[in-house]
C-alpha cells in the first residue's frame, strides 16, 4: 500500500527558505507568484495493514516523529492499496 | 560534580564538552552512547553537546530526540536533574518537547561561526550563579539553525517567568537587531524549562575558558554548576 505524508510549516511561521526560493523565482522572470512556503513529502510504502490501520500507522508516524507539530502540519494520504 | 556527557553519530563537540567538564569541575565526564537507557548512577549533571548528529536529517536534532539514551534523560529531568543542551544539543531537547519552542534556519540563512554577546539575565539559577545578572559575555557559535521561535503565549511566559537566562546583546548589554545574528525571537540564546533544571542555549560557553582560547567569558557557567553541587553535597 502506498502512502504520502506531507508535512508543511504552520501559518505564521517565518520560512526563510521559501522567501529565499520566492526571490529567485523572481528573479528568474517567473511572474504571478505571490508567495512560496517550502515543506516535505514523505513517500511511504506500508505492508500489512488495511486502509484504517495504515492512517493510524501514518498519523503516528507524523505525530513522533515526520513533523514537529509546534511549528509544523501534516496530512496523511494513502495513496492505493 | 559527576557530569555525563551524551554522544550521537554525527555529534562533534563532545570532546570539547568533556575536556571543559574535567578542566574545571576536576572530575573526567562519562561519555553516554546514544543507544544506551540507563545514565551511569550517581550522574548530577546530563550535557547534551553540539555538533550534527544524524546529519540534522529530517529536522536538525529530530532523530537523536528520538534514541533511547533520551528517555533516560526526559526521566532524570523529571526527578530534578540537571541537564544543559548546546546548540544540536539545545535542539534535541527542543525535539523531545523537554523545552519549549523550535530553532529555524537563521533568517539570514547562513551558517554563523563567529563570536557573539550575551547577557547574562539571572544569576539565581545553578546554571548562572557564576555570572552576575546582567553581566556580558563573549562566546562563540556555529550554526545554521538557531533562529528560536515559539508562539506568542509561550513567548510571553518564558519571558514572564524569567525563564530566558541568555540573550542576545550589544558588547554594552542592549538587545539589537542588528547584534541578534541569526533572528531568534527577543533575541533569545538561552532558556530554561518550567521547573528551571533544564538549560537550552545556542553558544558554546564550552569553547571560551582558557585564556588561550582568547576568552575565558564561558567557565561561569561550568563553574557556577561546579560549585552549586559543591555546595549541594
Amino acid at each position: 500500500m502506498k502512502a504520502r505524508v506531507t508535512v508543511t510549516l504552520k501559518s505564521g511561521v517565518l520560512d526563510p527558505q521559501g522567501k529565499a526560493i520566492e526571490g529567485a523565482l523572481r528573479a528568474l522572470g517567473i511572474n504571478g507568484v505571490a508567495s512560496v512556503r517550502q515543506g516535505k513529502v514523505f513517500d511511504i510504502e506500508l505492508d500489512g495493514v488495511d486502509k484504517a490501520k495504515a492512517e493510524a500507522v501514518l498519523k503516528e508516524a507524523a505525530d513522533r516523529l515526520l513533523a514537529n507539530t509546534v511549528i509544523e502540519n501534516y496530512r496523511v494520504e494513502v495513496l492505493e492499496s | 560534580m559527576k557530569s555525563a556527557v551524551l554522544v550521537f553519530p554525527g555529534i562533534n563537540r563532545e570532546r570539547d564538552m568533556a575536556r571543559t567538564l574535567k578542566l574545571v569541575s576536576g572530575q573526567e565526564p562519562a561519555m553516554v552512547w546514544h543507544t544506551e537507557r540507563e545514565l551511569p548512577r550517581g550522574t548530577d549533571l546530563v550535557v547534551v553537546p553540539g555538533g550534527f548528529s544524524y546529519g540534522d536529517y529530517l529536522r536538525c536534532g529530530a532523530i537523536a530526540a528520538r534514541s533511547p539514551v533520551m528517555e533516560a534523560v526526559r526521566a532524570f529531568a523529571a526527578r530534578g536533574g540537571l541537564v544543559l543542551g548546546v546548540c544540536n544539543g539545545f535542539q534535541i531537547l527542543c525535539e523531545t518537547g523537554m523545552l519549549p519552542g523550535a530553532l529555524m534556519r537563521n533568517s539570514q540563512l547562513r551558517f554563523i561561526c563567529r563570536d557573539v554577546f550575551l547577557r547574562v539575565e539571572r544569576s539565581d539559577t545553578p546554571f548562572t550563579r557564576g555570572y552576575n545578572a546582567g553581566q556580558v559575555i563573549r562566546v562563540p557559535v556555529a550554526h545554521g539553525e538557531g533562529n528560536y521561535i515559539a508562539d506568542g503565549e509561550t513567548i510571553a511566559r518564558l519571558e514572564g517567568e524569567g525563564r530566558v537566562l541568555f540573550r542576545y546583546s550589544s558588547p554594552e548589554g542592549i538587545p539589537d537587531p542588528n547584534w541578534n545574528h541569526n533572528g531568534a525571537m527577543n533575541g533569545i540564546a538561552g532558556i530554561l524549562n518550567e521547573a528551571g533544571n533544564v538549560l537550552g542555549m545556542m553558544p558554546h560557553p564550552e569553547n571560551h575558558v582558557e585564556a588561550s582560547m582568547g576568552s575565558t567569558d564561558g567557565r561561569g557557567l561550568f563553574a557556577g554548576l561546579t560549585d552549586h553541587f559543591a555546595r549541594a553535597a
